[in-house]
């Protein structure tokens, strides 16, 4: 193979022919592109210049296309050719007749527009959302009325999934985040000489509010962008439709045993990340500050209300319940295309974990005169 | 003539199945060979292990005299970049327009200056016949056809000698198809590709093979022009082109009396 090469020359009447040679295609240019490119648009300065193409081996519409637009989009006046070359040129002037439409200008009050789509996509998210919360309440009734026709196994695989799955990585991260949060209290309580109230520091903050949070923040990052991501796929490949088709409710059958699922795996969750997160404490708080096991258990009870505990589980069903609604309503908005999905992930991990803080927030505020040790 | 693609004793085995035994077949320049076979036959496995998406259990395969897997990155990249793939859906890079689409494989080549790829780009789309103002729409704006249309574009991008088609005209429309098939058929003439494509449509092998490989019980059963493959004795074949469909669709091109 050999290269495109350009070759001045002057013939014997004084004119002056730029002769092309070798493979001008593009696997072939590609490596010394640029500077054929400059080469041609000098020469082609010279209007009176011939251009002799005739021993042009191969030609492809790239090199064509760099001839063309030196040429100016037009055949030079002296151009000698070969009748073979000539449907390649025939191609790109075809091409150059068409009509190219320039991008339409932006409107002066564009952003009110924006400003307008965005209140509108926002109310259309809560309709929708309200919606997809009806239509569960809706399902939940038919499962009272008719158990038998229950998506039993579906809820039970996603139990497991969603739940005994995420044992695991909830329990390491409840014992390291135990462990920190002791080491760092014990710090601060040594120097008041507060040693036993690490037990109260520990129990009332990891019950109450930090192991559901913990949890539901694991949850919604671990299931609940799986449940979108699942929604978002079978609604590409058009399964969501198919189950439509078959008279099987997409409500009943996709999104009602995500929600059960999590509405039973979140309060054991947290009920076990919990109690690792409290035995983290408890082994840091023994090495900070010589508190035995014996002492820190028989004292949690005493300083820790058990209304905390129920107030820890309901708001484990509350999260569970936002977090697959969420994720849900999220995966069913997804259109058939990669980027799609992608952004409704990423949306239903970050709303979920929204939704989930200013759930809590209400929590605070409802159970403010609950479970507080007098 | 030389070759493009050569194979040699090729096998391959899914588990425990033998998709392929000991399959030969050779791919002159400039010639449209289509695969035909029943579903399972493995010829759009095959077609996958010419371009390198697969590697076969056993065998050979060399692309333009070079074999695929050399080891060497800059040299596979560069075999590569000469041969184009229509897949069957399109595989439209979705978050793309038409025209990052078309473009993309040029900008990966990192050599040639955006003028020239706009420029380039709307050849392309006017050589497939779209009009430039379809190069702005998202994969998902468009139909079925157009989607072939902008795949067939992408493809012809970086100017290959050699073109796969899986299935071009699945899913199409008789009239959408039998336009892509003539597309096809042009492009073909116009820039002397080697073709090669899989197909089930008796009306596409019509109008665009000159050859024709019937791959059946893991191997090469038969080759050659249509009118050859017709006169081969073998219950598949029959069952394939002899039926009253096959008859139909094949009736331009054939008289009666050869079947």
């Amino acid at each position: 193979m050999s290269g495109a090469s350009i070759v001045l020359e002057t013939d014997a009447e004084g004119r002056r022919w730029l002769r092309l040679a070798g493979e001008w295609r593009l696997m072939a240019l590609a490596t010394h592109y640029a500077a054929l490119n400059a080469e041609l648009l000098k020469q082609a300065a010279d209007a009176s210049l011939g251009w002799d193409i005739r021993d042009i081996q191969s030609l492809d519409s790239v090199g064509a296309m760099m001839l063309w637009r030196a040429w100016g989009h037009r055949f030079p006046e002296n151009l000698n050719t070969r009748d073979d070359l000539e449907p390649v040129f025939a191609r790109l002037y075809a091409a150059g007749k068409l009509k190219e439409a320039a991008p339409e200008p932006v409107p002066p009050l564009e952003w009110v527009a924006t400003i307008g789509g965005l209140t509108l996509r926002l109310w259309r998210h809560l309709v929708d959302f309200t919606g997809l919360i009806g239509q569960v309440v809706l399902d939940a009734g038919q499962v009272i009325r008719k158990p038998r026709e229950a998506p039993w196994r579906e809820s039970s695989a996603n139990l497991y999934k969603s739940g005994v799955r995420a044992m695991p990585v909830t329990a390491l991260v409840g014992f390291l985040i135990g462990i920190v949060l002791s080491y760092l209290s014990a710090l601060q309580l040594k120097n008041f000489g507060a040693d036993i109230f690490i037990v109260n520091i520990l129990g009332m903050g990891i019950i109450r509010e930090l192991g559901p949070v913990l949890v539901a923040v694991l949850v919604a990052g671990r299931s609940g962008s799986a449940m979108t991501a699942q929604l978002g796929v079978m609604r590409v490949t058009e399964e969501i439709d198919a189950l439509a088709t078959m008279g099987v409710s997409r409500s009943m059958r996709l999104v009602f045993p995500k929600m059960l699922a999590l509405a039973i795996a979140m309060p054991l969750l947290v009920l076990w990340t919990s109690a690792i997160a409290l035995m983290g404490g408890m082994v840091s708080a023994q090495f900070q500050l010589d508190i035995s096991y014996g002492y820190f258990i028989e004292t949690l009870p005493k300083v820790v209300p058990v209304a905390n505990l129920y107030i820890a589980l309901a708001k484990g069903v509350a999260f569970g319940i936002m977090v697959a609604l969420v994720a849900c309503h999220f995966g069913l908005r997804v259109r058939p295309n990669t980027e799609s999905l992608s952004a409704n992930t990423t949306a239903s991990v970050v709303s979920s974990i929204t939704v989930v803080i200013l759930v809590d927030a209400v929590f605070a505020i409802a159970t403010r005169s609950i479970g507080l040790p007098t | 003539m030389t070759a493009v693609i050569e194979i040699e004793n090729l096998s391959t085995r899914f588990g425990e199945t033998w998709v392929h035994r000991d399959l030969n077949l050779v791919i002159e320049k400039g010639e449209v060979m289509a695969l035909v076979g029943g579903s399972g036959s493995g010829k759009t496995t095959l077609l996958r292990q010419m371009i390198g998406l697969l590697s076969p259990t056993q065998g050979r395969i060399r692309l333009f005299g070079e074999p695929l897997f050399t080891g060497n990155p800059e040299q596979e990249r560069n075999l590569r970049r000469r041969f184009g793939m229509l897949f069957q859906y399109g595989a439209l890079y979705s978050s793309f327009t038409v025209f990052q689409n078309i473009a993309f494989p040029l900008r990966e080549l990192g050599v040639v200056d955006e003028d020239l790829i706009h420029d380039l780009v709307m050849l392309k789309l006017s050589m497939v016949e779209l009009l430039p103002r379809h190069a702005w729409l998202m994969p998902s704006e468009l139909s079925g056809g157009m989607i072939k249309r902008v795949a067939l574009a992408r493809a012809l991008s970086m100017e290959p000698e050699l073109l796969l088609l899986d299935e071009p005209t699945a899913g199409l429309d008789p009239d959408r198809s039998e336009s892509f098939v003539r597309l096809i058929s042009s492009l073909h003439q116009q820039l002397g590709l080697t073709v090669v494509l899989v197909t089930h449509d008796l009306d596409t092998l019509a109008g665009l093979a000159t050859r024709v490989a019937v791959l059946a019980e893991q191997r090469i059963l038969a080759l050659g022009t249509i009118d050859e493959i017709m006169k081969v004795d073998h219950p598949f074949i029959r069952n394939f082109f002899c039926c009253d469909r096959a008859q139909r669709a094949l009736q331009g091109r054939i008289s009666v009396e050869n079947l």
